[in-house]
């Protein structure tokens, strides 16, 4: 059970069912409760982390449709638009359901005309769906006036004056009622009805996802971690997708005790959402890690958020059916090799041979005219052996002085005493003191 | 026991087992060189398998071998994977050779971790061939990265010194590489077919 309030007059919040059957109700003193039933857990009520949840569902309903609302301990959605994608209401409302219930959340749903009436049905039912506003109305006719949401002072009055659902409510003249409640009853009516706009502000997803979770005891195995952060990694994809972006880099900060921290940060060369895909890697790294003392939290944050590209697959593509992408390939090898290990090469239009290329680049860059080898060597070595034949060449390269790499070479192409092809240089104008700097392999 | 059978009979019956491998699938995977193509017995690299490179040295043409091969499945969109090169290949050299540098991945892995990381490689089946110097590969390593080769349907090409031509190997495809001043191919092994008696010469870049 949730308790709340200062310490000498904890209220309580939530019960639970076995709670309630002995008696405690919500709003009842904790002392009170403590009279009637003497072992219960109590645990005290979070409103921070109640609020943060609160806006994690919202955040995965904006999968869903681009108008969400909080509403006090409900989201809503405007879905009359997102049936058109995701198909009528039944399918829709079983796709939301399939979403709460993997995060592990309890939840009731209702579908109306209006986001206020939808809100009170799931006070009184689980799963009503109203699509029409005609049926609206006989909808909330059985509302009891206690779970209508109206203004607090109605709901206080209108049942001693004998009045007990809402159909009543709304079958009485309207003057009479702003005369004894003010406009504001009338205006609560008129959202609930749909005569006037909700008025809702709309939820904006965050640019950053920060989740942190307490663990219950301290850790100090790693593979005791791997089930948490699955979770976490779990909701960070919940997260990605209902914002059609991906995650390029993140971070699992495992907390100890005294303020200490381990960070292990996570990045991917391209972003990814996928939630299977985000673990392995977190679980890759987090394998690297050892624990210099137990962990208490786990704390998952991503503030680089890049928009997600799905790659595109050609519909004839000839690689068997069950091929890893090769993203996901590039990935595992960085995960143990290291996060250098994997890269490709391209040209830079720079003509000096140990600039000419470089990792990661895209630069349109013609064929170069003239012979180069196909091995390079890390630096030049002088040749040994006899003289060698020249077989094309010079190509003079001149360049750099404005960089301090100042390089002045003629090029061959040569056979060596023992028969190899060989890229060398030597001084200009000179055909003495060769440097190999690559073999035509 | 006079009585003369005629063969033909025997071997419609299916009696008689000829000691001759299944049908080898021939030419998916051209080497590029037409004179080695010729000779072996699918028609160019056998598909989905292990293919050995033994050199008496590195820089010997082993690239020139293998390169139309990487330049048809590059410019084909697909990926391929080099683990641990001797030496950094020359973007310039390979793009001359028609290679797009785009598809290539380089890996860089330690001595220990060669073998797993080509294994990975072939087995994902995202990569159209994984080239791999190994120095320490035995015969279980090599059998581990055929059977790998063959679950990815990838080429696998592995470089290895020529003094390992003198133990078994179960790669499909063997060839031994001559140094110059006369540089050829000589098939030592070869799956589904007998063993070319000549060596192939390996001409000279053109310059």
């Amino acid at each position: 059970m949730l308790v709340d309030g200062p310490v000498n007059a904890r209220t309580i919040v939530s019960a639970n069912e076995t709670a309630r059957a002995a008696g405690l109700h919500v709003g009842q003193r904790l002392s009170a409760a403590q009279a009637l039933l003497s072992h219960f857990e109590a645990v005290p009520y979070d409103r921070e982390s109640v609020g943060r949840w609160h806006r994690f569902l919202a955040a995965v309903a904006y999968r869903y449709s681009s108008e969400v609302s909080l509403l006090p301990h409900a989201v809503v959605l405007e879905v009359s638009k997102s049936m058109g994608l995701f198909g009528p209401w039944p399918r829709l409302e079983s796709m939301l359901r399939a979403d709460f219930t993997d995060l592990g959340f309890r939840h009731r749903m209702a579908a109306a005309p209006t986001a206020n009436a939808a809100h009170v049905l799931t006070t009184v039912s689980d799963g009503q769906a109203v699509l029409s506003v005609d049926t609206l109305r006989n909808a909330l006719q059985r509302v009891p006036i206690a779970k209508s949401q109206l203004p607090a002072n109605a709901i206080a009055a209108l049942p001693s004056m004998g009045i007990r659902t809402l159909g009543q409510v709304l079958a009485l003249p309207r003057d009479g009622l702003r005369r004894r409640f003010g406009a504001e009853l009338l205006a609560s009516l008129d959202r609930l009805t749909g005569d006037l706009p909700s008025g809702l502000a709309l939820y904006r997803p965050p640019d950053t996802f920060d989740l942190r979770i307490e663990l219950l005891h301290e850790v100090e195995n790693q593979s005791a971690l791997i089930f948490p952060v699955r979770r976490m990694v779990d909701d960070l994809a919940a997260y990605l997708a209902g914002r059609d972006g991906g995650v390029q880099r993140f971070l699992l900060r495992l907390e100890h005790r005294e303020g200490r921290f381990t960070d292990v940060p996570v990045g991917l060369l391209t972003p990814e959402r996928d939630g299977a895909l985000l673990f392995e890697f977190a679980r890759g790294r987090l394998e690297h890690v050892t624990l210099p003392e137990p962990v208490l939290a786990l704390r998952l944050s991503a503030r680089d958020l890049p928009a997600f590209v799905p790659a595109g697959r050609d519909l004839f593509d000839e690689r068997p059916a069950n091929a890893l992408p090769i993203e996901q390939l590039r990935e595992r090898l960085r995960a143990r090799l290291g996060d250098g290990a994997v890269y490709r090469l391209g040209s830079t239009q720079d003509p000096r041979p140990e600039r000419a290329q470089r990792e990661a680049t895209h630069d349109e860059v013609p064929i170069e005219p003239h012979p180069r080898p196909t091995w390079l060597l890390p630096r030049p070595i002088p040749l040994r052996g006899g003289n060698p034949i020249i077989l094309a060449g010079p190509e003079r390269v001149e360049t750099g002085w404005w960089d301090g790499g100042e390089v002045c070479r003629d090029y061959y192409v040569i056979e060596t005493s023992l028969g190899q092809e060989a890229w060398a240089f030597c001084a200009p104008d000179e055909q003495t003191g060769w440097m190999i700097h690559g073999w035509f392999a | 026991m006079n009585a003369v059978v005629p063969l033909s009979t025997l071997l419609d019956a299916r009696q008689v087992w000829r000691g001759r491998a299944s049908e080898v699938p021939v030419g998916e995977q051209p080497t590029g060189w037409h004179a080695l193509d010729a000779v072996l017995p699918a028609g160019g690299w056998p598909k989905a398998a292990l293919s050995e490179i033994l050199l008496p040295v590195d820089g010997v043409g082993e690239l020139r071998l293998v390169l139309p091969t990487l330049a048809r499945l590059t410019q084909g969109q697909r990926h391929v994977v080099i683990v641990s090169p001797p030496y950094a290949p020359c973007v310039a050299g390979w793009r001359q050779h028609g290679v797009d540098m785009r598809r290539v991945e380089i890996v860089a892995a330690a001595e220990k971790d060669v073998l797993w990381a080509t294994e990975q490689c072939l087995r994902s089946g995202s990569c159209a061939a994984v080239l791999a110097w190994p120095h320490h590969a035995d015969d279980r390593a090599l059998r581990r990265l055929q059977v790998a080769a063959v679950t990815g349907q990838a080429l696998a090409l592995v470089f290895r010194d020529r003094s390992h031509l003198s133990n078994a190997s179960p790669a499909a495809l063997r060839l031994e590489l001559e140094a110059p001043p006369r540089p050829q191919i000589w098939v030592r092994k070869c799956r589904g077919g007998a063993v070319s008696a000549q060596a192939i010469p390996l001409p000279r870049s053109v310059h």
